[in-house]
């Protein structure tokens, strides 16, 4: 029963990857439309981003001292100045670390 | 004028400092499928059949949870929706390619894959073969999603829960989205966004991940209206 079910979430989500792509032809979307995509990073990411870092693992908000926050902000000023990817992923790693095994130890 | 060979190599490169935070997730995601008691080929299985990250790991929970296969697929499909997003973007891109060739590159459609390829389509509209980039960055993302899942499964237990490894994945997205944070209109799509994830967080089915999405390019097309 699960493995049926493993098989039909894959099918879900191989649609969900492939209706657009097969679908959509240049001629169906406008300009208007076509502008509005452009801010589809923008408009996604941010829902896996948030969440990752204000709201814990049983599912509440996190404190506003939370190692994460502070990780995040590190990482967002490195990572607008370096524009760099290895250099921001490490630096809020590295600082959110700090955080639980150095201070809050 | 790059050649495919080219193309699929800069795919690659553009696409792999994400395994920074790839590999340790996968790694977590087999752990955890292990640990809540699951059959460890099923929990791989999933990297192959569903390869969708944080869903395999929803799927997982859910079912442990004690609820029924109908909730544990419907939440896979709805985190998943977020590619109908990704698809309309590319499909400008992939429109010229013949039905089979848009039937194999969909199954390697990734959220960093997508956002790597897309940042390169948009800067090199005239490339001829530009679907080899998205490729090179399927194909990296699906080799190391499967490796680090397959190592998850087999270490098991012991990998540190307390390194808190789950960050990098915020960390990754992150990294994506930093530099447009200095336009203005996509700072406000963020944070609408950003916010109404929050908002939206105990929807049914983890739905708040295409909710936000939806409110935020909603504002983003008020924003457009705007700036007429």
């Amino acid at each position: 029963m699960t493995w049926l079910s493993i098989i039909i979430a894959g099918i879900l989500t191989y649609l969900t990857r492939m209706t657009m792509i097969v679908l959509i032809d240049r001629d169906m979307l406008g300009d208007k439309i076509k502008a509005v995509l452009e801010y589809v990073p923008s408009a996604v990411f941010p829902a896996i981003i948030f969440p990752a870092i204000f709201i814990n693992d049983y599912g509440s908000f996190v404190e506003m001292n939370d190692p994460k926050i502070f990780g995040a902000i590190v990482a967002t000023i490195v990572g607008y100045f370096s524009k760099n990817i290895i250099a921001t992923i490490i630096s809020g790693l590295i600082s959110y670390w700090f955080l639980i095994f150095v201070v809050f130890n | 004028m790059l050649t495919k060979k080219q193309l699929f190599t800069r795919g690659m490169l553009d696409i792999s400092p994400h395994m920074l935070s790839v590999i340790p997730f996968g790694i977590i995601c087999g752990a955890i499928g292990v640990e809540l008691g699951f059959n460890p080929y099923l929990v791989y299985a999933m990297s192959f059949i569903i390869f969708g990250g944080a869903s395999q790991i929803v799927f997982l929970q859910v079912l442990s949870g004690g609820a029924t296969s109908l909730v544990a697929v419907t939440s896979v499909a709805i985190i998943n929706s977020r590619h109908l997003l990704y698809g309309a973007v590319l499909s400008e891109y992939l429109e010229k390619l013949s039905l089979i060739k848009k039937l194999i590159i969909s199954y390697f459609i990734v959220d960093q894959g997508f956002a790597e390829s897309n940042k390169f389509f948009k800067k090199n509209k005239s490339e001829q073969h530009l679907h080899y980039h998205l490729i090179g960055t399927g194909c990296t993302m699906w080799i190391c999603w499967q490796a680090a899942t397959l190592s998850g499964i087999i270490l098991g237990s012991f990998v540190p829960e307390e390194l808190g490894l789950k960050f990098t994945i915020p960390l990754t997205f992150l990294a994506i989205v930093v530099q447009d944070l200095k336009k203005i209109d996509h700072l406000i799509v963020m944070i609408t966004c950003g916010l109404s994830s929050l908002l939206f967080f105990d929807a049914p089915f983890k739905s708040y991940i295409i909710i936000a999405p939806v409110i935020a390019l909603f504002v983003a097309s008020l924003i457009l209206r705007l700036k007429k």
